[in-house]
């Protein structure tokens, strides 16, 4: 098993792997666009206290959870590159930070444009809405470190102790709307009690919430690809790929 | 103990160091996190006195008043223990409605009415076609338990 994995992370089997991979995933991802947009436009109705301004929510809540996602996936894979120092945790760790660094942006913008005509304000400091901006720095921060250091194999360990110490931080965004008083509401999918959401809308939701979630992998094989490249430059395996 | 075991045990005490850490420290401020307080909390004396605070509740039914001529909304917030009296000059969010939670910021004047210098509408985290409402609404009307 260990010797399968072992295998499995090797960079120029993963390389390939990847690469034979992406087409479909990228198929995959086209069509989930598709269908989760035409749900979002044109089927799913508007809501009964925000009129047309509910469909905000169809790219608003995907993105915030990707942002989500993307930080866990980049701190395991980083402790992972820490303890057992596997080349390609270290290429993950790396590549997903840019990519949850733009899904927190999108939240907080599509938030903030949300925000103005329902709750009459762009921006409020609660608790919700300043621990999201707190993940955009510890990803600003995390793509800063890694950048700072020239040494690939320090650079990786610093930026992983940083993406530990901030892990704390996604149950904090999670929880911020049970534990303290906030503007921004309470959960309406992963709540005790079911979705409070109609299905007519959940499932362009849920459409849009997996193509985000395809696209992220999408995007992260391909980042993950050019990382091993730049990485492994100087051995033959890259040699012969490039040839 | 190997190298990798040792570096397993500080991931494993750096993240539940940090975790609680930021527990503790969370506790202590728990107070500045809550970003309003509620009416209840006002008539136990927790408000702040001559300083702006937020004030958190739903608008009454049958509470609100316009005023004539010019840009004066007068209602009552409560959470169905107390209520405070609130005025608000300056134009409401769309979400405004009685029955709806919202926050408003501002200072208890000596009579003891709130005098708001912003009011955002919070909503809940229900979302629903129209229709889906409106006959939620007429089950309501008759008599019918909510489904």
């Amino acid at each position: 098993m260990l010797d399968f994995l072992h295998r499995m992370a090797s960079p120029p089997h993963f390389y390939r792997l990847a690469g034979r991979l992406l087409p479909w995933l990228s198929a995959i991802t086209a069509l989930l666009f598709l269908s989760g947009l035409w749900g979002a436009l044109f089927t799913s109705p508007p809501d009964y206290q925000q009129g047309e301004s509910v469909r905000i929510i169809y790219v608003h809540v995907p993105a915030a959870w990707m942002s989500l996602f993307a930080y866990v996936v980049m701190a395991v894979a980083g402790a992972i590159g820490l303890v057992w120092r596997i080349r390609l945790a270290d290429a993950v760790a790396a590549a997903s930070a840019p990519v949850g660094a733009g899904f927190t942006f999108l939240a907080l913008v599509t938030g903030s444009l949300w925000g103005k005509p329902m709750w009459g304000t762009w921006w409020v400091w609660d608790a919700r809405l300043t621990s999201e901006l707190l993940l955009l720095f510890l990803y600003l921060g995390y793509i800063g470190l890694r950048a700072a250091i020239e040494d690939r194999r320090n650079a990786a360990r610093a930026s992983a102790i940083l993406a530990l110490v901030g892990v704390v931080n996604i149950p904090i965004i999670h929880f911020s709307v049970e534990w303290w008083n906030t503007l921004h509401q309470g959960a309406t999918v992963f709540r005790s009690g079911g979705p409070a959401i109609d299905p007519s809308m959940l499932l362009p939701l849920l459409l849009m919430a997996l193509a985000f979630n395809f696209y992220y992998f999408v995007v992260l094989l391909l980042r993950v690809r050019t990382e091993l490249l730049l990485e492994e430059r100087r051995t033959n395996w890259v040699r012969e790929v490039l040839s | 103990m190997t190298r990798r075991q040792r570096t397993l045990l500080f991931v494993t005490f750096l993240v539940t160091g940090i975790g609680a850490a930021t527990i503790l420290a969370l506790r202590a401020f728990d107070e500045n996190l809550l970003y309003f307080i509620s009416p209840s909390e006002v008539a136990e004396g927790k408000a702040p006195a001559g300083r702006a605070f937020r004030l958190g509740g739903m608008v009454e039914k049958g509470s609100v008043e316009h005023a004539e001529h010019r840009l004066r909304t007068r209602f009552v917030i409560t959470d169905f223990a107390h209520r405070v009296t609130v005025q608000y000059d300056g134009i409401l969010p769309d979400l405004f409605r009685e029955g709806q939670g919202i926050i408003a910021r501002g200072r208890l004047d000596r009579n003891g009415v709130f005098v708001a210098e912003e009011v955002l509408a919070k909503h809940d985290e229900n979302y629903m076609p129209p229709e889906v409402a409106g006959s939620l609404k007429q089950a309501e009307r008759d008599g019918g338990a909510k489904p």
